[in-house]
């Protein structure tokens, strides 16, 4: 970072916006795509106009399939699908399409798209608008996948997202975006409360922005005993859990992925090595995915480490007492933490 | 099948009293996330689900409520699967957009568009296994530009499967005015498919009857799908809590604390110029006063509506009321009591 920012506080999804309207206003081939953006991004319409921010019908194969080929036309399209869950409907577009252009095309075509949907629960609204899908995207090569945990990550990767050549998925979290919580889970109510990880939802970003790198993770908390590791809300969930290890007498070291795919293997390595102990937590599916994928990067390196992890094993259940269950909470982290601590 | 208005009506007045009383559960914090009401479609629901036999089957979107208590399920289920309660239709695993009852071929679905192609499936198995059984396809005016859905009607008319699709036509789509993205007359895209397809005002139960029962017979005769285009008012909006309409109905308090950035920064005074500002609060106000006046019933009160032509039999009619009260205020409190 450059000594002479001065920082400045602001909510997880201002400083989206704010970044956004940064770029836009530098950047003319930057345009927004989604459904209801007249409303969702009534700051940026009036600013940059109905061409620049164009609201879509309920036609998601459409309009995300046209932003792919929007990008390859030379604009730098960011199309949003609400929630993460509803890219099941425009996935050809990105599975087919943005991830195989610039391999098919020899490597002479790019696809500078940014994709941004809300994911993640725990406010309640069910397994088909909670999950959380990054690993199932990261796993097809071409996607970048990035997860911001606090407002100057959820601005920085954004500008790093509307300059990267290749496309982004950009993923902001519903306990972050205090926009997304109140229009799907509060609706006004004050009858209804979250655990809303304070440190992310508002917190200090750079001003004049700064780009942060994708492919970086950054160390939220420094430790030797065993290494933490994940993205999003999960890594406010393990910096709780590590308050609690360090009671115990056990030093903790949080890592913060903020970029999915692709992976910070070296700093990955580096911490896992030091410590011996990597413990995952992933708000999205167990199997087949991020945590899999963290255990054969610290194999593939030749670490010897004991490993565990706590994801969301089965579909997201809407009840809120089995949902506080289904996903990784302070309680279950802890468990897996001192089960690892204690191997020898 | 003759239209029995009476039995309409018990079964109407008994979902509005249900979403009612869901309401306050919602309210009161015991109902999570969100929740779309049915409430100003009771006529659609009325005029198609009560006319359907066993082994029919039933596609909904994330406005269930009606159809599902319309077909018998149980009331005391279905607000405890909206508490997320064990003891819920799904077992709480559910909620209010994911609703299933297999045994009477009845599945929900919370991703637009999505029950087109669910319904086109159900007629498949019907015509297979239940021969002279249909699936209907309920789904809103925004969903009618879902490719899924398209298809899907395009696949019935080639398979010629036993489908009626139903479109409920409230003009919106949360916070979108579907005609502002949508190109030519919703029927004549159905017509285009080569399915006969009819617009009825759908706050009139009778209109909705008397054309679900055309398309059933034709259905069940083995003639292929149909599509009815039924319009409706959603009075509270898109969901419980719409921004829009919480400004417009309070707007000093909620303003400023709805629906965080978008509206918020369109208020406050950094960023934009004045004449930006302004911009963007001519648009939200626009919108507001837009959802406002459109999802209010004005006289359009599919219930109301019906229970004028009852009003005849006044004594009958408030008798049928004050129980249906009553029974449905035994199902809440029972719900609300179980642990
Ligand atoms: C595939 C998909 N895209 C977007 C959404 C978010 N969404 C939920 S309801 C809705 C509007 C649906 O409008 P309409 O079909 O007219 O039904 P209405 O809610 O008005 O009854 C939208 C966009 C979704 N659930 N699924």
């Amino acid at each position: 970072m450059k000594t002479n920012e001065t920082m400045k506080t602001m909510s997880f999804a201002d400083a989206i916006e704010d970044a956004l309207a940064t770029a836009m206003a530098t950047d003319e081939r930057i345009i927004i795509i989604g459904e209801d953006v007249h409303l969702l991004r009534v700051n940026l319409l009036s600013r940059f106009g109905r061409d620049r921010v164009l609201a879509a019908p309920i036609s998601e194969s459409a309009f995300v399939g046209a932003a792919v080929a929007a990008a390859m036309g030379g604009l730098r399209p960011v199309v949003e699908v609400m929630l993460v869950d509803f890219i099941g409907v425009a996935m050809d577009a990105l599975l087919n399409h943005a991830a195989k252009t610039f391999a098919f095309s020899g490597g002479n075509w790019h696809v500078p798209l940014v994709v941004r949907a809300a994911c993640g629960g725990g406010y309640g609204d069910g397994g088909q608008h909670e999950q959380s899908l990054w690993g199932w995207l990261a796993h097809i090569p071409g996607l970048t996948v990035v997860v911001p945990s606090t407002p100057a990550d959820a601005g920085g990767l954004m500008l790093s997202a509307l300059s990267h050549e290749e496309p982004v998925i950009f993923l902001e979290h519903k306990l972050l975006a205090d926009y997304w919580l109140d229009y799907l889970g509060a609706g006004g109510r004050d009858t209804v409360t979250y655990d809303i990880p304070m440190m992310g939802a508002t917190g200090p970003v750079p001003d004049p922005w700064q780009p942060v790198p994708i492919g970086k993770m950054a160390i939220r908390r420094n430790g030797s005993d065993i290494t933490v590791v994940g993205v999003g809300v999960g890594i406010h969930r393990a910096l709780e859990a590590a308050t609690i290890l360090a009671q115990n007498g056990y030093s903790a070291e949080v890592i913060d992925l903020r970029t999915v795919s692709p992976l910070d293997r070296e700093g990955l390595c580096a911490s896992v090595s030091k410590t011996g102990r990597m413990l995952v937590v992933d708000e999205d599916y167990q199997a087949f995915g991020l945590s899999g994928e963290l255990a054969a990067v610290v194999l593939e390196s030749g670490i010897q480490a004991k490993y565990g992890r706590v994801c969301v094993e089965s579909t997201i259940p809407y009840s809120p007492e089995m949902e506080k269950q289904a996903l990784p909470n302070t309680v279950r982290i802890l468990a897996a933490a001192n089960e690892l601590l204690l191997k020898r | 099948m003759e239209i029995n208005h009476w039995h309409c009506y018990e079964n109407m007045f008994s979902s509005r009293q249900f979403e009612a009383s869901v309401t306050t559960v919602w309210r009161s914090g015991k109902i999570s996330g969100e929740m779309h009401l049915s409430t100003g479609e009771e006529a659609i629901t009325a005029g198609t689900v009560l006319q359907l036999q066993a082994g029919d089957a039933m596609a909904l979107d994330h406005r269930g409520t009606s159809a599902m208590l319309m077909r018998g399920v149980d009331p005391f289920r279905l607000l405890r699967e909206f508490m997320g309660k064990s003891d819920g239709l799904c077992h709480g695993q559910g909620g209010h957009m994911h609703l299933f009852s297999k045994r009477h071929l009845a599945a929900s679905s919370g991703i637009v568009g999505a029950t087109g192609p669910a319904a086109a499936g159900f007629a498949l198995a019907n015509r297979a296994l239940r021969p002279g059984s249909v699936a209907l396809a309920f789904f809103g005016d925004g969903a009618m530009n879902q490719g899924m859905l398209l298809e899907s009607m395009n696949l019935a008319v080639a398979w010629r499967l036993p489908v009626v699709f139903i479109c409920k036509d409230s003009k919106w789509a949360i916070t979108t005015l579907s005609a502002s993205v949508t190109g030519g007359k919703l029927v004549n895209r159905a017509i285009g498919m080569g399915m006969p397809a009819t617009s009825i005002d759908g706050t009139d139960v009778e209109a909705v009857w008397k054309t679900a029962s055309k398309s059933l017979i034709r259905a069940r005769k083995g003639k292929g799908p149909s599509f009815i285009h039924a319009t409706c008012t959603h009075p509270e909006g898109h969901f419980l809590g719409d921004p829009l309409l919480r400004i417009a109905r309070h707007p000093v308090k909620e303003m400023k604390k709805v629906a965080g950035p978008m509206i918020k920064s369109a208020i406050h005074l950094q960023g934009a110029s004045i004449l930006k500002r302004s911009g963007s609060l001519a648009t939200v106000t626009t919108l507001i006063g837009k959802t406002a006046r459109d999802q209010h019933f004005s006289g359009k009160d599919p219930l109301s509506r019906l229970r004028r032509q009852l009003k005849k039999e006044n004594g009958r009619l408030e008798k049928l009321e004050n129980e249906l009260i009553n029974k449905n205020q035994a199902v809440i409190n029972r719900a609300l009591a179980a642990r």
